[in-house]
């Protein structure tokens, strides 16, 4: 391959979020003409380089620049788009109950005397779907089209803004097996017409498949670049999952008590959208007292999906759920899983756990205001504040008085408020997804403390996190997701980086373990 | 990663913020003002006789206007009151009635049917709002015009009258020198305050509000939650009715109409935010008293009625995009 030369080169990009660096001295290259894929695992920093680069979000400090011109940190999204850089999000930008014509040439539409040329733009669609292989009436209204259908347009409607740069960011999730095939030979169309791509996955075999080169992060920093021909799926797994920092590991000092969760044979169908739809096949674990069983596996390979069936925030087709010996069906919402004595820190503090603007203890207390209430309705003021105090101080808790608002808190800070609520509750589960995401290493230290406390107080504890130390440091055993199964159960004591990776990343059934009960 | 952690903000040793307490006394101050400016202009509207007026006058859409800012917190609105209130208020009269109008407590009749009228619907528009996943503006529009017709059909247009003197004293008559209306919007008004700060309730409605995804997820029942409050500003509606007739010595077809806008208008002067989670009930009774206060004010000082119609508009617009400036500048 002859080295093509670089279309944007972006240095030493930062960016500061209230209690975190999200990105910190970031580095990209991408050549003309090639496919080049932003790798990393949650809270990497892939979507903040992403807004910075669409000019929706303004870097603290770094350059940029495309096809030799400054990209300069006022721009809007829509100059960045005229200089030829356009990001195709997730969530579509298409006006549903517009043509796709329309939709292609928004904001310019070709004019005949101050009128919309309705023929010229009918023309100009249907040669511009065609030579991207589509054949669908331009008149057609947006939303009769299937998603994959709908990317297309979003692509075509960058190639009509004559795009030399095209941010696309996870465009198979919503994908089915045909569908990316055909995405795979658009984007290879074009490049062909040196339109050169951005393309961030959580699919490694994707990257095989359609990427030349591929950028790194982890923690908000620059990893690695290189050719895709060079590496293998396993060493991009390192790369995006391994860590220089070591987590002192867990001593368990108390015996395992009895099988307090026990789950067995959790499948389900794969739904057509949503962020957690993907088909899970026979999933089964068991979590003693006093354990910590850790959930490692990429994004979006059953970890989190399986959570949340346990905590009845989502459905399954078949599956039986065990607690203390009893058997439950499977929850349907999470105030029976309450009930059933499961507690729950969600993956996205800010989407799904915090109320930002309520204070810490109204935070705090909300699933347990039923115990400290007089006769069910009026909240006892001085029990609230004696359990506030309380887990504060187990939980060592900075704040000025608990009845600051929770969005001033830094990250790490409310990562223990939302633990101290479940603590409240007093659960016999605990499921804990993504601990430490987004906060401080100072902070994940103190949580992981949290964390083997609680284990020693009896709670059977699941950890879920894309930091493979962070699941080494914490689990008495590690169950590996990949894609939607179990790919296998370890002791941790066995474990290493080396055969969690391999368990998550391999691509054939060889060496599938099934059963995950001990 | 390096070590770092800002610093929490906390409320010690920051300097006077001018903004922010603007926007949390703006509109008492506002309201004192023009008390004071009234006031200064004609003598009259400090009178025993115009205050009290006033006063009844804010009570009957106060006592909805409660219930409107639970709606609101929870990121609803109820555009159905004004016609609820008619309706509710129509159905108590003519229940009444039609059992005879020398029923020894006809009164207790017609307030029990009003207020229960007035939760049904309530309740039912709260079930179209969660079960159907139809948004609140919509189906409560669609009420607001229900609820009118169906008036107009219970008794073919024309109003019912006639009560009796205990029917009228809810309107009319006084406790202890307090005229019953003023007396029962500070009942409801206390409750409501009570509800908000010191109930599990209350906090499950600013939780809903604030993040519905995260109180799912802590286990709360969001759609009951909300049918809820629809219900309880249904049943304050019916109330509201049923106190407006006696007031007028009749139940009208045509009574409430506009109260709607008057209502979210008191809760959104109030401070209580559409987006649902942040205000409360003692915004709301402010932006009531403030509406008051402006009518009656201008109607002393003989500015013509389209008149008052622009400045309440004018005031609405303002205090909310005084409320947005303030946020965006945290």
């Amino acid at each position: 391959m002859s080295p093509a030369p670089n279309l944007l080169v972006v240095r030493d990009v930062c960016k500061q979020f209230p209690g975190v660096k999200a990105l910190d001295g970031v580095e990209l290259q991408v050549r003309k003409g090639e496919v080049h894929a932003l790798l990393g695992e949650n809270g990497a920093g892939k979507s903040t380089l992403l807004k910075i680069l669409s000019g929706a979000l303004r870097a603290d400090r770094g350059e940029a620049t495309l096809d030799g011109v400054m990209l300069e940190p006022s721009e809007t999204p829509r100059e960045r788009q005229r200089l030829g850089l356009v990001t195709i999000y997730q969530e579509f930008n298409l006006l549903p109950f517009m043509s796709i014509a329309e939709n292609l040439y928004l904001g310019r539409e070709p004019e005949r005397r101050g009128f919309v040329d309705w023929a010229a733009m009918h023309d100009n669609a249907r040669a511009l779907l065609a030579s991207l292989g589509l054949n669908v009436d331009p008149r057609r209204e947006v939303r009769h089209l299937s998603v994959a259908h709908q990317q297309m347009i979003e692509i075509g409607r960058a190639v009509a803004q004559k795009a030399k740069l095209i941010v696309m960011d996870e465009p198979t999730a919503a994908l089915g097996h045909r569908e990316v095939e055909i995405l795979h030979t658009v984007i290879k169309e074009l490049k062909a017409r040196d339109v050169s791509f951005i393309y961030v996955t959580h699919r490694l075999d994707e990257v095989k498949m359609v990427c030349d080169s591929f950028t790194v992060l982890r923690d908000g920093r620059y990893v690695a670049r290189d050719e895709v021909s060079n590496v293998e799926p396993r060493d991009l797994v390192r790369l995006m999952v391994g860590r220089d920092v070591e987590f002192s590991k867990r001593v368990r000092t108390a015996p395992l008590g009895e099988t307090v969760l026990g789950v067995k044979g959790v499948s389900r169908a794969r739904e057509s959208s949503g962020r957690h739809a993907i088909a899970l096949k026979d999933l089964s674990i068991e979590v003693k007292a006093g354990e910590i069983l850790g959930f490692a596996g990429l994004v979006g390979a059953g970890r989190t999906e399986l959570a949340r069936i346990i905590f009845g925030a989502d459905h399954c087709d078949r599956g039986v759920l065990y607690v203390d010996g009893n058997e439950l069906r499977p929850l349907r919402s999470p105030k029976e899983a309450i009930r059933a004595g499961i507690a729950l820190v969600p993956e996205d503090r800010k989407q799904q756990g915090c109320f930002l603007e309520q204070s810490i203890s109204q935070n705090m207390t909300l699933p347990s205001l039923k115990r400290i209430a007089r006769w069910g309705i009026f909240v006892n003021e001085t029990k609230e504040r004696q359990l506030v105090e309380k887990y504060r101080t187990a939980l060592r808790i900075k704040m000025a008085n608990s009845g600051v608002a929770v969005g001033t808190l830094s990250g790490g800070n409310q990562q223990k408020v939302l633990l101290a609520r479940c603590m409240a509750l007093q659960p016999k589960v605990l499921i804990v997804d993504e601990p430490t995401r987004g906060i401080d290493i100072g902070a994940k230290a103190e949580v992981h403390q949290l964390l083997c406390e609680m284990a020693q107080s009896g709670i059977a504890l699941i950890v879920i996190s894309s930091e493979m130390p962070e699941v080494l440091a914490l689990s008495d055993r590690i169950v590996v997701f990949r894609e939607g199964c179990i790919s296998g159960l370890l002791d941790a004591r066995d474990a290493t980086e080396n055969n969690l990776m391999a368990l998550m990343a391999i691509s054939t059934a060889a060496g599938l373990k099934r059963s995950a009960a001990p | 990663m390096t070590e770092h952690t800002l610093p929490e903000r906390g409320t010690a040793g920051r300097r006077f913020d001018a903004v922010g307490w603007l926007r949390r006394y703006g509109t008492s101050l506002f309201l004192l003002a023009l008390i004071v400016f009234f006031g200064l202009e004609n003598p009259r509207f400090l009178s025993l006789r115009n205050v009290t007026n006033i006063l009844t006058e804010v009570s009957i859409y106060g006592i909805i206007a409660v219930g409107m800012t639970f709606v609101i917190l929870t990121a609803g609105v109820d555009l159905a009151v004004g016609s609820l209130l008619a309706f509710a208020g129509m159905s108590g009269a003519m229940v009444m009635k039609t059992l005879g109008a020398d029923l020894a407590s006809g009164w207790l009749v017609a307030l029990a049917t009003a207020i229960a009228v007035g939760t049904l619907v309530g309740y039912l528009q709260g079930k179209a709002v969660t079960f159907f996943s139809v948004p609140p503006f919509i189906v409560t529009l669609g009420g607001m015009t229900i609820w009118r017709g169906a008036t107009l059909i219970l008794n073919d247009g024309s109003p019912i009258s006639g009560f009796d003197a205990s029917y009228r004293w809810w309107g009319t008559g006084s406790i202890a020198g307090v005229p019953v209306p003023i007396f029962i919007f500070g009942m409801i008004a206390a409750a409501g305050v009570v509800t908000e700060r010191y109930t599990r309730y209350g906090r499950y409605i600013y939780a809903v509000g604030g993040n519905p995804e995260a109180a799912r997820l802590n286990g709360l029942d969001v759609p009951r939650i909300i049918t809820s409050v629809y219900l309880v500003v249904g049943a304050l509606s019916g109330l509201a009715g049923f106190l407006l007739s006696a007031r007028l010595g009749a139940a009208e077809a045509v009574g409430g109409i506009g109260y709607e806008l008057r209502v979210i208008a008191s809760v959104v002067i109030g401070g209580t935010s559409l987006a649902g989670g942040r205000g409360g009930i003692g915004g709301t009774i402010v932006g009531a008293l403030l509406i008051g206060v402006l009518t009656n004010g201008l109607v002393i000082m003989h500015v013509s009625s389209y008149w008052q119609q622009v400045v309440i508009g004018l005031i609405i617009v303002a205090a909310v995009a005084f409320d947005s400036y303030a946020k965006s500048r945290r």
